[in-house]
């Protein structure tokens, strides 16, 4: 059992959902409630990673990060060092790859929200900001934490990506997905078979308490 | 009324018969179409052959008539595919140690085992790192180069080589803490060409395609540095073409097909 890369890549999924969500609150909240007409166009840049497949991601980070790129260039110069083959890199191409899956869950949570709340709180005086914070975001707790869950996930089941940007590093850029890979390819089995098996109890729980949340038994209860 | 019944009936039974008539004869001609068509070989061809295997494959489907399929990957998951079975008719395989331990399992014919190459491995810089290869891997230890590619030596031949020619020169521990590893060799050619690598160790085939060529210099490492990167091929007990399979590897061991390898960067026996 690689208990190393465990161990990374509970931290790089950890530290993924948290920007996530810091970032997908108000992106999520801009594309549900914003009345400008080409929402859809950044829409569909946040969904891209859906169908996009981690090879053409991968490959254009490799890319963006290497010395022959502006960016590679300017982060070289701030740093003194490149970001391809570091923990840095892996949580820049994981939250591109994850967005989707914390965006999408909360815009579509705070769309479900009653118009009427929102307009009576308006109605009382309260800024935007206010019913936000007292109004929707409570009223879409579990389409919150659906998002935070499945960024958390699917950033564990990263596997193209951090291929082709990881360079494959102990302790550093070596995820629980590459390990097995590296053990399968090995013909190591039995290592593979066991971090495998963690990695699917880990999964199966984490959808569980996905769809566990979203059926609500409560809600279905006539109320007295 | 009395007449119609069995005319309908008539004319059903002719209808029937036309129809039955249409479909013998349609599957006839399939049948007869699929004898005068090419007949189908599949192979399963390690990464390191991309530079080389469409070549081999056009030039045999002109030599007979066959249509040659090549799936490129890494000889360790065609190693688990075949084992699991998967359609293929020859393995080529980067590491001999696959096919032999195949044979072994009886997943494929010890007869046919040949071994059709060795692999050579280069140290391979971009033209603007600033990086002299010329040096040869002490050159690695200067401060500039931050990072080497290199294959996964876990599992990659190439870079099991790499990491033994590293140790040959007692350079490996003062730029062990440099390494990347690309999945296979295709891959750390473009972690180093893509610029996010300093250096790498390539095989020779890869430094010699026409990309590399004009991106880069490469300085071939000694053989004495590493043990042998033999590679061998296989025909598999599976197949439905094993005659075909025999004479596909009877074409690779032609005098002008060995000439053709070493042009491309591989040693032959």
């Amino acid at each position: 059992m690689d208990w190393q890369a465990i161990w990374l890549t509970a931290r790089l999924a950890g530290l993924v959902s948290v920007i996530l969500l810091v970032i997908s609150l108000p992106l999520a909240h801009w594309l549900t409630f914003s009345r400008k007409r080409w929402t859809f166009l950044i829409e569909s840049l946040v969904s891209l990673p859906l169908v996009l497949p981690a090879t053409v991601l991968g490959f254009y980070l490799l890319m963006a990060m290497g010395s022959r790129s502006p960016l590679g260039r300017w982060w070289m110069a701030a740093t003194g060092h490149g970001l391809a083959f570091t923990f840095e890199a892996l949580v820049v191409a994981s939250v591109l790859y994850s967005l989707p899956f914390a965006v999408q869950p909360i815009a579509a949570a705070f769309a479900q929200v009653e118009p009427s709340l929102r307009e009576a709180s308006a109605t009382l005086g309260a800024s935007s900001f206010r019913t936000f914070v007292r109004i929707v975001l409570p009223l879409s707790i579990e389409g919150v934490m659906a998002g935070v869950v499945l960024s958390f996930a699917h950033t564990v089941g990263e596997f193209g990506v951090v291929l082709m940007v990881g360079g494959n590093l102990p302790g550093i850029t070596r995820t629980v997905s590459i390990s097995i890979y590296d053990h399968v390819q090995a013909l190591q089995y039995r290592e593979a078979n066991l971090t495998a098996l963690v990695l699917l109890a880990f999964s199966l729980a984490v959808l569980v308490t996905v769809y566990g949340l979203r059926r609500r038994p409560w809600a279905a209860a006539p109320l007295a | 009324m009395m007449c119609t019944i069995p005319e309908g009936g008539l004319l059903h039974r002719v209808r029937m018969t036309a129809i039955v008539a249409a479909i013998v004869a349609l599957a006839l001609g399939l049948t007869a179409y699929a004898q005068a068509a090419p007949q189908a070989l599949t192979i399963a061809a390690a990464s390191d052959l991309q530079t080389v295997m469409p070549e081999l494959a056009s030039g045999f489907e002109h030599s007979v008539n066959a249509k040659v399929t090549v799936s490129f990957g890494s000889s360790g998951n065609f190693f688990a595919q075949i084992q699991n079975g998967a359609p293929f008719d020859v393995f080529f395989s980067a590491d001999i140690e696959y096919p032999k331990q195949l044979v072994a399992s009886g997943h494929a014919d010890a007869m046919s085992l040949y071994r059709y190459a060795t692999g050579k491995i280069v140290l391979w810089a971009r033209s603007d790192s600033g990086i002299d290869v010329k040096r040869g891997l002490i050159g690695l230890t200067d401060a500039r180069v931050r990072r080497i590619a290199i294959a996964n030596p876990q599992h990659a031949p190439y870079g099991r080589a790499a990491e033994a020619a590293l140790r040959h020169d007692k350079v490996y521990d003062a730029v062990k803490n440099k390494l990347v590893l690309g999945e296979n060799i295709a891959q750390t050619v473009q972690l180093v060409d893509s610029g996010n690598a300093d250096a790498s160790i390539v095989s020779l085939s890869h430094a010699l395609s026409p990309l590399l060529r004009s991106h880069g210099t490469y300085f071939e490492i000694p053989s004495s540095a590493y043990p042998p990167i033999e590679q061998a091929a296989v025909v598999l007990t599976s197949s439905a073409n094993k005659l075909l399979a025999r004479q596909f590897l009877d074409y690779v061991k032609r005098p002008e097909i060995r000439r053709r390898l070493q042009q491309l960067g591989f040693a032959t026996s």
